[in-house]
Formats: C-alpha cells, structure tokens, sequence
C-alpha cells in the first residue's frame, strides 16, 4: 500500500533520479503553474495591456483596481458568498451520509449488502447530464431555480464518497474494536459516536476537501438551475467570459483568479493531505 | 462478531418471536443490531433514488415526448419521433464526431503523458513534495477559470502562444475559428487540468507494486524500458483501466470547456461553425436554447447508450485478455 512507509520508496525510487528527469519534471511543474501565474499577472494590469504584443509577463499595479471592478460591478463578492454556502452544505452532508453508508458497507453485516454495493459503484460513472432535465423540471415545478437549495439538495450525498469512506474504514477500523463495543453491550449509536467517528476522522477530511473541490467547480447543473441574478462562482464566470457583462480581460482574469484562490490556498496548505486522498480512493479498485 | 450477533433468520424478514424469559433490551438489542445498517445507508439510497435513479429514467421518458421548456410540465407523446430525428441531424452527427475526436485528442495523449510522469515521480526525488502539488494545481481551477485563462493564451491576435510561435518564426493560429485547431486547444485545457491528477494515481499504484518482481527481472537481463512494460505496466493494469473509464466517461461529457472557449454569446454552439460543438454542449443548445427538452432527453440518452457501450468494451476487453492469459 502507498501508505505502507516500508515500501514507499517503492521499486524505482531505490534509484536517484538523473538529470534528465528534473529537467522534465521542472518543465511539466512550469507549464502546470504557468497559466495561473498568468492569470495573476493579468488580474494585476489594465485590460489594454494585455491586448499588447509581446504579452505582459510580470504583475503590474491594476490588482486592486480590478478587484474593485469584480467586487462592486460582477458581484463576485456575492457569488463567492453563494458557493461557499453550497459548497459547505454539500461537503458537510456528504461527509456525514457517506461515513454513516461507507461504516456500513465496510464493517456491518446485513442482508444485499454486496449487491448494494456494487450499485453504488455503478452510480459512479452515470454522469450529470442524464439528469439535469427532470431535476429542471422538479425545480420549475417548486420555483426552486435561481435558488440555492436547488445546486444543494441534489448533491447531499455522493456515491463516490461513500465508496471512499467504505474503502477508508475497511482498512482503518479493527473488526475487533466493534465487536468489544457490542460486547459490552454498546448500541450502534454509540459505537457510532465512541468507536467509528474518531476512527473515521481523517478520512472525513481527506473526503470533506475533495468534495469541497468539486462542489465548488461544479459546473453543468448550477449553470442550468441558477442565472446571473444569483449565481455561485462558476456561473458568474460564466457570465463574465460569455459576455454578459461588459468587462475588459483584466476583470475576467480578475474573477478567474477570485474564483481560483481559495482552493489554490486550501490546496497549498493541505496539499500533503488532498494528494493521499486522491491516491487512496482510486488505487484499491 | 458474537453469536448472539449472527442472524440466525434472514434479515429485512419480520424479527423472531425472541423467549420470553429475554428482557426487552436484548430485544431492542437485536433489533439495533440488524436495522441499523440499513438505517446507516438510507440516506445515501433515499438521495440517489430520488435525484439520482429517478431523473435517469426519467430522462428516457421525456425523450419519448415533446417538450417545451417553457412549459415543462405538458409533455406530447411523440415515440421514437427525437431519435429518428436525432439520426438524420447533422449537428447531432458533427457533435458525435467532434466528441469523439476531442475525447480521443484529449484522453489519450493525457493518460500516456500522466503515466511517464509517474514513472518519473516515482525515483528518489528532490522536492517530491512540490512536484506532486505543483502537478495537482491545475486539478484546483475550475473548469471556467481554466478556458477563460486559455481562451486569452489561445487568442488569435494577442495570445501568448501566437507569440511564442511568432518568435519560432511560424506563422499564428486562428485557434477558435478552425475545427483542428480548435478541437487540439480543447484537448490541451482538459490535458493541462488531469494529467497531474492521474499520474498521482499512477504513482500511487506504482508504489505498491513488490520490489521483487523488479529483482526477478533484472536477474532475467531485462533493462529499465522492458521491467516498465512487463513488470510496471502489467501490475498497475487495473488502475490504468480506472483512469481509462474514468476519462472516458468525462469526454463523453465535456460541457463547460467548448462553451466558453468562443468568449461570446455564441458558445452554446460550439463555435460559429459549429467546429467544436460536442454531444453536452448540443444537449444543452437543444434545451435551452431551442426550448426542445424532448430532444435534449434523447441526446442524453444516446450519451447513456454510448457510455454503456464504452464499459460493456472495457468489460469485453478485460475477459479477453483474462482469457489469453489464462490458456
């Protein structure tokens, strides 16, 4: 296992890398940070700068000038706002469904539990765009659209998280540990409570940042169900590079950089963190 | 478990009449013991029957009938009407065409790029740590943030990457407007998004695969080129496999990139051409912008067909290679 320090040097990190292999992999790290430096330097001049040859390459001092712009004229205050609530209502329910679901199908034993569970991994691969129609549909009928609880209430539990929280708790939580509890007489809420959740909690995390990633650039559906007049992150950029406002390139890199930083500082921050989690959830199928 | 905890009678069944010498808190005990799995996945069963399952199905209903997006709740039944219709469209078929060749563009070169990169990661390294975030960076934009920030690098008259090809002494690319070269921009924002991304799953993979078989391998004379093709590859077959589906699955939707790569009022289009319209993108234009939801139901149902074709060849594949290996 990757997590195994005793094998995760693994067979080829024995050997040093060469020169040669830096010098790919300095490349590949550039091109990967290139365009969101850029958006950067962009952010930080004035719309008829960047339409210059050659292109700008450096900051200049428009930064606040453009905020200022996005802030008061885009809204992206209020865009910002709306994503962060959806994206948090989103993580918490789907952290919190997934452990309770993930709990069960790793340590519980109950009748249709595998064929259960190969359906959760089959709901996987369906994507968004077979539904969009009748959750349209649903949300028209309840006057839902333009509304938050619209983007919400569909995504308050994924099965991606709750396969992940399967695979988690099957290798971190000893049969044994829910086995004592029971013996003593423990009610499933209370090993719940007592025995799984401080257990589960780094998954929960490694999970609550990933689907806090994807929530917040979720994009086909909040486009449909929200518009301008409400919109989260993505659907207001959207709207900047469709044209729905009349802004310079400097506004809309301006947005893409508001938009961007957040995760970027959550991704620098933790980064050690999402980096296992992505690892953890696909290497075990 | 306990035997008291092994269920002695099937579960979900109506519960055994327990002795009657039993206190009622073995009785609630029993009870917990076998409802509350069920009541631990019930959320997650509850959320997908009802946004998940049931638009699915749903969706294969409405394409069934005509349907205006002003008035979606009258449906006129129509048969199979959208289906023959989508068959003699050729905006359906040139959205067919251009998925597959952006999926192919964009799946493809990513993956194999993704897996050298994991080789290379997996050395003893300097600055592991930066490398694999540096990687991971594109995964955080979004995807608007990322074609908005390529469009401009893409852009005919001042982008950057006509600049760079200005000073190698060739001549610029209109990128938007030309169907190859617009579907290559494509492809390069969705490489530049998940290549990192996969080629930590890759190493992942990597990393758990024996020392051992490396050992046998160089004892068998085999050099660096061929214990990756018959040592690494071979043993990381399931997670390739992964990334394959995976990826497959997120070209056959591709939405939010063609549609905002034009920068206009006209991305829903894919170009005023209609050179990089894809099979989401059109989905979204017969909806939303054409108010046929009866049509849009139909392409998305085509999109579920394709994507059950693409596993059922997946599956196919896999048996194949299972079974040539085995005799």
């Amino acid at each position: 296992m990757a997590r195994n320090p005793g094998r995760r040097a693994g067979a080829r990190g024995l050997t040093g890398a060469g020169p040669l292999t830096y010098a790919v992999l300095i490349v590949v790290a550039v091109l990967s940070l290139f365009p969101l430096y850029w958006t950067l330097v962009g952010a930080s001049t004035s719309g008829s700068r960047i339409a210059q040859t050659p292109p700008p390459l450096l900051p200049g001092g428009s930064l606040w000038h453009n905020l200022d712009i996005a802030w008061n004229q885009v809204h992206m205050g209020e865009a910002l706002l709306n994503s962060v609530v959806v994206a948090g209502c989103v993580t918490a329910s789907t952290v919190l469904f997934a452990t309770l679901a993930g709990f069960a199908f790793a340590k519980l034993p109950f009748r249709g539990r595998n064929a259960l569970l190969s359906l959760v991994v089959a709901t996987m691969t369906v994507p968004a765009q077979l539904s969009v129609i009748p959750l349209y549909q649903i949300m028209a009928e309840l006057h839902w659209t333009d509304r938050l609880q619209s983007v919400i209430l569909p995504n308050l539990v994924a099965a991606f998280g709750v396969f992940f929280m399967r695979q988690f708790l099957s290798e971190a939580l000893p049969v044994e540990l829910v086995e004592a509890a029971r013996v003593d007489g423990a009610s499933s809420l209370r090993i719940l409570w007592s025995v799984v959740l401080p257990i589960a909690r780094p998954g929960m995390a490694v999970l609550g940042m990933l689907v806090f990633v994807q929530s917040w650039n979720d994009f086909f559906w909040p486009l449909i169900a929200l518009s301008q007049s409400n919109p989260t992150v993505q659907v207001a950029l959207a709207g900047l590079g469709g044209g729905s406002y009349d802004s310079d390139q400097a506004v809309i890199l301006t947005g893409s950089l508001l938009g961007t930083a957040p995760l970027l500082l959550v991704f620098a921050l933790l980064g050690r963190h999402v980096v296992g989690g992505i690892t953890a959830g696909a290497v075990k199928n | 478990m306990l035997d008291e905890a092994v269920p002695a009678t099937p579960l979900g069944g109506p519960p055994p009449a327990p002795p009657p010498p039993r206190p009622w808190r073995t009785r609630l005990y029993r009870w917990d013991l076998k409802a509350s799995p069920y009541l631990y996945v019930a959320p997650f069963f509850a959320c997908f029957l009802a946004f998940g399952l049931f638009p699915l199905i749903y969706t294969g209903w409405v394409s069934l009938h005509s349907v205006d997006l002003q008035a979606p709740d009258q449906m006129q039944w129509r048969g199979f009407d959208n289906y023959t219709r989508l068959l003699h469209d050729d905006l359906f078929r040139n959205a067919l065409r251009n998925t597959l060749t952006i999926g192919v563009l964009s799946t493809v070169p990513q993956l194999l790029m993704a897996l050298g990169l994991a080789h290379l990661l997996n050395y003893r390294l300097r600055g592991r740590g930066f490398f694999r975030i540096a990687m991971l960076a594109p995964y955080a934009t979004s995807i608007a943030a990322a074609t908005l920030v390529f469009s401009l690098l893409f852009g005919r008259d001042y982008g950057m990457i006509n600049w760079l090809l200005g000073q190698l002494g060739l001549s610029p690319v209109d990128w938007e407007g030309g169907t190859w070269s617009s579907q290559i921009a494509l492809s390069v924002i969705v490489t530049w998004r998940w290549t990192g991304y996969n080629a930590l799953i890759y190493l992942a993979a990597m990393q758990a695969v024996p020392h051992d078989l490396y050992e046998a391998a160089a004892l068998d004379g085999a050099n660096r080129w061929q214990q990756f093709r018959h040592v690494t590859v071979p043993s990381i077959r399931p997670t390739i496999l992964f990334t394959v589906v995976v990826s497959s699955i997120g070209a056959t939707q591709l939405f939010g990139e063609p549609l905002l790569f034009g920068g206009g009022a006209t991305g829903h289009s894919g170009g005023s051409a209609h050179q990089y319209q894809t099979l989401g993108l059109y989905l979204y234009d017969q909806g939303w912008y054409a108010f046929h939801l009866g049509r849009a139901a139909a392409v998305a149902w085509t999109m579920l067909l394709i994507l059950l074709a693409i596993g059922a060849l997946n599956l196919a594949l896999a048996r194949f290679r299972r079974a040539r290996n085995g005799s």
